[in-house]
């Protein structure tokens, strides 16, 4: 315990929002709401941009923004992490309080879950004490009607005093009302009126008192009633935030600071400690969003839905992990048995087209180191990233995205949640873990949802023993060459079962290492624990094939195009300068053999996952390059024949399966590094994330090979 | 039997309660209140997760799952 924001160096990302290209005339409007109530989505429909959403708490933890124009007018629409509560408990609390606070937006947008209103109208409220520039954005309206749930918008209106208005954001059902609502509120043509909340006379005088003095001081900056609340409240992170933003430290000023004096001992005189004044503001906030939600919600008594049904089975003791276990299963013999065509036929491709690149260069009679390092250094290298690892990356993604939308990921979360809990660390880590299996950089900001930052570096330190989409590929093919081919037709079965214990490996070594990590260099006890399981809902499969496969297909292309070629051409040249008679490749990889055979592998795989950081994507490019480059084979032009160039290189399974383990524990790429560097500020804990990781993957692949050697079955 | 205030991790799978009294202190406090856990809320107890902890219970209509630690902070009226 006792680790503080300071001492593990995570300080508050982005600490401010800034509002990026706007021009001054357009009007900005803040985006709030509890965690998946659609937020994102309303964004997306909005201003057509592409923010990811999914069906979990906590998706969105960076600020999308993005414009729309509406009737010759310009917004900027800034989308807010999702929080039940803006009393700043977190880092994300405090980043939409200090927004609606302090960056000064028009209109705030608040997007409500209209199954859930009463729970949502707290932060309404909370919101509605801060401003009264407010649209209630009440969403899901869809799914409220499918629970028999109707809502009187009209009534909600009036009791609160702002625009209500219904959507339903996915199927574009009230958008326009939207727009119209945020116009009027902007332009002032609607005055918001809220009316306040009830605090009991003591808390009330005490605001009174305090609110003329805090106005002469602030003036009409900020709701001075709602200033003198939080003051009693002794709200410390406000008053930072005021003295950061205004520049004025308020408990400076001297009346200010007796008059509070006063208030808190009539109030603890009247029987009010610090904490139980606490609960009297927070219960009237609740008390107040009750009875509102009682006026204007009728529910016709639901039964125990189907989503119950379905928890109770992928849930449950009996089922729980075992679903779990198959679904992953599927996912990856799907992946498997899917990406093989596909591959073959770029593979034939890529080829094809090689061939005429070298009759074209004969042709035009360039040099031969030209066309050399262009078509068998560069070309080649990005043909293979293409071929081998694209396919892969392209089922995999869109299925678990469907997972993703369907609501199953907290589920994992719920059953897992034991198991981190042992390791003395956060339940939503495994979320952040889901996420690495698209990209370990994406994981790492993931870990922002969990608050504490002891456990959110223990969850950035560990995922990258998740193989992210890059790293995946390169488990499948060599599952693929080297464990389906002893498994006969069974080959696919094999290769899946194989790829399945590398990833519970994966996870069991999350545990243990973030154990180590809470027993050691983080010392702690787990935080709150508090995970929302979202109803099902039936994923928008055209558009996350769609999306998964065009983000994902040009992300890839894209850093194939900057990472494989120019290292292509590294390979090449390395393995026609000569030293000495032999290579520079060949010099390099016989440096790092007698190592890199110690642990499974040789000196030309090890220097490849080097030549790796950049992308893990070039890995096996990199590989093949290297044992062509040496002589061994002059032609690879379908995926068999790897096989048997690796082979020729001296693998046996125990080579491919030391390659799956260091594949699954070695450095992240450059790229999730600097994320890291990013979200913890702090070079030490990169350095850390670098290196648990790699030792982590020597000793198991010391273990394994050694092992093997000894009991004399390689 | 009716009258017999039990922690909210001892409610019976299925079987609903009465919250009388919030002994969490600090920001756990402030989170359970946040989900809206105050006195005379009514919780469902709805399963247990595999390995028995956390259990997901139904508060305000919503599915919340909490661990043990947080749940047994939470004291209930048994009520059905
Ligand atoms: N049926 C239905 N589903 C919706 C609607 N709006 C959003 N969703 C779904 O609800 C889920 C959550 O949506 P997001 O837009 O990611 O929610 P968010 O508020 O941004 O969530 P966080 O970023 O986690 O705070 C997604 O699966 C959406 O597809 C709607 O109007 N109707
Ligand atoms: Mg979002």
């Amino acid at each position: 315990m006792g680790l503080t924001n300071q001492s593990t160096g995570i300080g508050i990302i982005d600490r401010m929002i800034e509002i990026k290209s706007t021009s001054p005339e357009d009007f900005i409007i803040a985006l709030a709401g509890n965690p998946n109530t659609g937020k994102s989505t309303v964004f997306n429909s909005l201003t057509g941009l592409k923010q990811h959403t999914g069906n979990w708490p906590g998706k969105t933890v960076t600020n999308a923004q993005g414009r729309y124009s509406y009737r010759e007018r310009n917004y900027t629409l800034v989308d807010l992490p999702g929080t039940y509560s803006i009393l700043a408990n977190s880092v994300e609390e405090q980043i939409a309080r200090d927004f609606i606070c302090f960056g000064n937006p028009q209109v705030t947008i608040v997007v409500m879950d209209a199954t859930c209103l009463e729970r949502n109208l707290n932060l309404a409220l909370q919101i509605l004490e801060i401003t009264d520039r407010v649209v209630l954005c009440v969403n899901l309206m869809d799914e409220a009607r499918r629970k028999n749930i109707s809502i009187n918008l009209n009534k909600l209106s009036e009791i609160l005093g702002v625009p209500v208005v219904g959507t339903s954001a996915r199927n574009g059902e009230g958008l326009d009302n939207l727009k119209n609502a945020v116009e009027k509120v902007a332009l002032g043509k609607i005055k918001p009126n809220p009316n306040s909340i009830a605090y009991n006379d003591k808390v009330q005088g005490g605001i009174e008192e305090l609110t003329p003095y805090i106005n002469s001081k602030i003036g009409d900056r900020i709701d001075n009633s709602w200033l003198a609340l939080r003051l009693i409240d002794r709200d410390n992170s406000l008053l930072e935030s005021i003295s950061n933003f205004l520049k004025l430290d308020l408990m400076q000023n001297r009346v200010i600071s007796e008059k509070l004096l006063d208030i808190w001992e009539r109030l603890s005189r009247d029987g009010y400690t610090e904490e139980t004044l606490r609960d009297n503001i927070v219960t009237s906030l609740i008390k107040e969003s009750e009875i509102i939600s009682k006026s204007v919600v009728t529910n016709i008594k639901n039964q125990k839905n189907l989503d119950y049904k379905i928890d109770n089975i992928l849930t449950s003791k009996t089922f729980g992990f075992p679903i779990m276990i198959a679904l992953l299963g599927i996912i990856f013999w799907i992946t498997i048995v899917g990406a093989n065509y596909p591959s073959e036929m770029l593979a034939k491709g890529f080829f094809w087209i090689e061939e005429q690149l070298l009759v074209l260069f004969s042709y035009l009679k360039t040099p031969p180191w030209i066309h050399e390092i262009l078509v068998l250094g560069m070309y080649r290298t990005l043909a293979w990233v293409v071929s081998v690892m694209l396919p892969p990356m392209a089922i995999f993604f869109p299925i678990f995205t469907l997972l993703e939308d369907l609501g199953y990921l907290p589920r994992i979360a719920f059953n897992l949640d034991y198991y981190f809990k042992k390791a003395c660390t956060h339940g939503k880590q495994a979320l952040t873990m889901c996420m690495g299996f698209g990209c370990n950089a994406a994981g790492v900001i993931a870990c922002r949802i969990i608050d504490s930052p002891r456990e959110r570096l223990i969850g950035i330190i560990t995922n990258n023993f998740v193989p992210c989409n890059g790293r995946f590929p390169i488990l499948i093919a060599m599952a693929g060459m080297f464990i389906a081919g002893f498994a006969g037709i069974f080959g696919a079965f094999a290769a899946t079962l194989s790829i399945l214990v590398a990833i519970v490996l994966g996870i069991f070594i999350t545990l243990i290492i973030s154990r180590i990590l809470s027993k050691t260099i983080l010392k702690g006890l787990p935080s709150t624990f508090t995970l929302e399981l979202p109803p099902y809902r039936k994923p928008q499969i055209g558009r996350i094939i769609i999306r998964s496969i065009f983000d994902r297909t040009l992300f890839v292309l894209g850093r194939a195009v900057v990472v494989a070629a120019p290292a292509g051409a590294v390979i090449w040249i390395m393995g026609n300068i000569n030293l000495g008679g032999i290579s520079l490749l060949v010099h390099c990889a016989r440096f790092f053999d007698p190592f890199a055979r110690l642990i499974g592998l040789d000196g030309y795989i090890f220097m490849a996952f080097i030549l790796g950081l950049p992308a893990n994507e070039i890995v096996i490019p990199i590989l093949i390059m290297s044992y062509m480059s040496k002589g061994s084979m002059l032609e690879l032009s379908s995926l068999n024949e790897m096989k048997e160039l690796f082979i020729n290189n001296g693998w046996t399974w125990m080579t491919a399966v030391c390659t799956m383990i260091f594949t699954l524990n070695h450095w992240p790429c450059a790229t999730t590094l600097l994320t890291i560097r990013k979200e913890t500020q702090s070079w030490k804990w990169t350095w850390i994330s670098f290196i648990v990781p790699t030792i982590t993957g020597i000793i198991i692949c010391f273990i394994v090979a050694q092992t093997a050697r000894i009991l004399g079955i390689v | 039997m009716k009258e017999k205030i039990i922690s909210l991790n001892k409610l019976a799978i299925g079987s609903s309660g009465l919250v009388k009294q919030l002994t969490a202190q600090g920001n756990i406090r402030r989170r359970l209140l946040d989900l809206g856990i105050t006195k005379d809320t009514i919780i469902e107890s709805l399963r247990k997760s595999p390995k028995g902890d956390p259990i997901a219970f139904q508060i305000r209509s919503a599915v919340i799952a909490l661990r043990s630690e947080e749940s047994s902070k939470i004291l209930v009226q048994w009520i059905e």
